[in-house]
């Protein structure tokens, strides 16, 4: 791995070398290394890109990591990754994009992950994009996941997009069956030209299924960003939306939730807010000596932590 | 310490400030009078919240009439909300580390929230937003206050919206910080307790002072004529 590389690394992981444990490193399109632990199996699919990862039932306390590197500027790929976690797990998966890009034509990163999480198993899957380089060529991401949790399986998945990622289209989907619980978290932030979309949808068609999807976003400059969020009550099942926004400057912000309810014991509730950061907040903390600006900074850090 | 001098502030042709002059070098200042007075109004001309259409303000004998609100924090003056200000994600924690202008441990922050009657452990992560009462804000805002230790501090209105129980404590609070507080204090109040540990106490009415004098000589006409205030009566 070069500099660059390494910073994307750590920027993704918080890693300053290749991981320890069960891992599969992807650099400009290639597998770079990869490797299986006792409990934890990949495999390199053979009819297209990416991998396939086996985590044996009642796993626990252990972790994947799967980031992703672009550096090499007008690379365009598609992988799919697909996750089979064992009954009984309680296991951490840690995916993330960081894409340089110092030349004039676009990057692209497209993965599908696919998790297939048994019953009840515990999984949370975190996943961090980021872009960096001077070049004109666009940093693009567009993530898929799609997300299958059987009887009381529970996944918490964190995911972060706060720097450098001009386009992106982030597809959600998920089907819940009995007991299950989903829980997301988005955080986002664009600026200069940047567009994000975010699309959620979620079927809940267990009994006592749950799922929570909170979304804060903060858009600067010119940058655009689209958040919609389905969710399909098909039983008792509790379902709780959010999407919680600060504009700033020139940007926009779309927020469209929806929900839908096919069953009498279903409770859905949507909630959906963008608006600047409060004046008073700024106020507030320029009278503990900060500037204007530093207060700025400190509420978004804040709201994005 | 604090010298204002004609201070007016006028929106559109409504006076809500007039000529005010006045000298604070006491320890403890209550500025006190019925609402609509112009009481809030002024905290915040002290503060640079709202820029006073006339008059000068002096700290230590320097003009800082035309200073931001950040440099007359650094310059030494606090201010506490009347309506503390809630935020998403930024923890008590933060707040008080900011506060204070340094990276705090734990135990630091700990001590400042144990001074105004919170149990730190508990608060200590929380964030700063609904999840919090009324009275439990008004307490940490007093927190930062104390933190930053500055010269002046100002407090508008700190029994404003607190129940009885939290009222009973925050007196105390006062109580205390008058005692440790080595800058000055000053406070905007109706409570009667509040005006007794004052040094000096100040009357607004419709923009203007209309009394100013210490504790005994202010407090009997206070509660003889504010007859329709029953908390300045009462306490």
């Amino acid at each position: 791995m070069d500099t660059i590389q390494k910073n994307l690394l750590e920027q993704i992981a918080g890693l300053h070398e290749v991981p320890q444990g069960a891992y599969s490193l992807r650099i400009n399109g290639a597998l770079h290394g990869k490797n299986s632990s006792e409990n934890i199996e990949i495999v390199k699919k053979e009819d297209k890109p990416g991998i396939d990862i086996y985590i044996k039932a009642g796993t626990k306390n252990e972790s994947v990591h799967i980031p992703v590197l672009l550096s090499s500027t007008g690379l365009k790929e598609l992988v799919y990754n697909d996750f089979y976690v064992g009954e009984d797990c309680d296991v951490t998966i840690i995916a993330g994009c960081g894409i340089h890009n110092g030349g004039n034509d676009d990057s692209e990163h497209s993965g599908v992950h696919s998790f297939f999480v048994s019953k009840n198993a515990k999984l949370k899957y975190v996943e961090k994009h980021y872009g960096s380089g001077e070049g004109k060529g666009k940093r693009i991401m567009n993530p898929t996941t799609v997300i299958e949790l059987a009887e009381n399986a529970y996944m918490e998945m964190d995911t972060a997009q706060i720097k450098g990622v001009d386009d992106t289209i982030r597809n959600t989907k998920a089907t819940l069956s009995d007991g299950a619980v989903l829980k997301v978290g988005e955080k986002l932030m664009t600026h200069g030209e940047q567009y994000a979309e975010t699309r959620f949808e979620v079927d809940l068609n267990g009994e006592n299924s749950g799922v929570h999807v909170v979304s804060r976003s903060v858009a600067k400059e010119n940058s655009k960003q689209l958040f919609v969020s389905k969710i399909n009550g098909n039983n008792a099942c509790l379902g709780h939306t959010e999407c919680d926004a600060i504009i700033m400057d020139n940007a926009s912000v779309s927020a469209v939730p929806e929900i839908m309810a096919n069953h009498t014991d279903a409770a859905l509730i949507h909630e959906a807010a963008i608006g600047k950061i409060a004046g008073e907040q700024l106020i507030k903390l320029m009278t503990l000596g900060l500037t204007e600006k530093e207060a700025e900074q400190q509420i978004i850090n804040g709201f994005l932590v | 310490m604090l010298k204002l001098e004609n201070i007016t502030y006028k929106v559109e042709d409504k006076t809500i400030l007039d000529n005010i002059s006045l000298e604070i070098d006491e320890r403890f200042v209550a500025i006190t009078g019925p609402n609509g007075s112009g009481k809030s109004t002024l905290a915040k001309i002290i503060a640079g919240i709202i820029p006073a259409t006339y008059g000068k303000i002096y700290l230590d004998g320097e003009d800082i009439t035309a200073l931001s609100i950040t440099e007359r924090a650094n310059k030494g003056i606090s201010f506490a909300f009347q309506q503390p200000v809630r935020f998403k994600g930024i923890t008590v924690m933060d707040l008080i580390s900011l506060a204070s202008g340094k990276k705090l441990s734990v135990t630091e922050a700990c001590a400042y929230l144990s001074e105004v009657g919170l149990c730190a452990r508990d608060y200590i992560n929380r964030e700063v937003d609904a999840s919090l009462s009324g009275g439990e804000l008004k307490r940490i805002e007093i927190a930062m206050i104390n933190a930053r230790g500055t010269k002046l501090s100002v407090f508008d209105e700190p029994e404003a919206g607190i129940d009885l129980w939290s009222f009973n404590n925050l007196i105390k609070v006062f109580e205390k910080m008058y005692d440790k507080n080595k800058g000055s204090i000053l406070i905007i109040s109706h409570q009667e307790r509040i005006l007794n540990i004052a040094d000096k106490i100040l009357v607004l009415k419709a923009g203007k002072i209309d009394k100013i004098g210490t504790k005994d000589e202010i407090m009997p006409s206070l509660l003889g004529v504010e007859t329709g205030c029953r908390f300045v009566k009462e306490g």
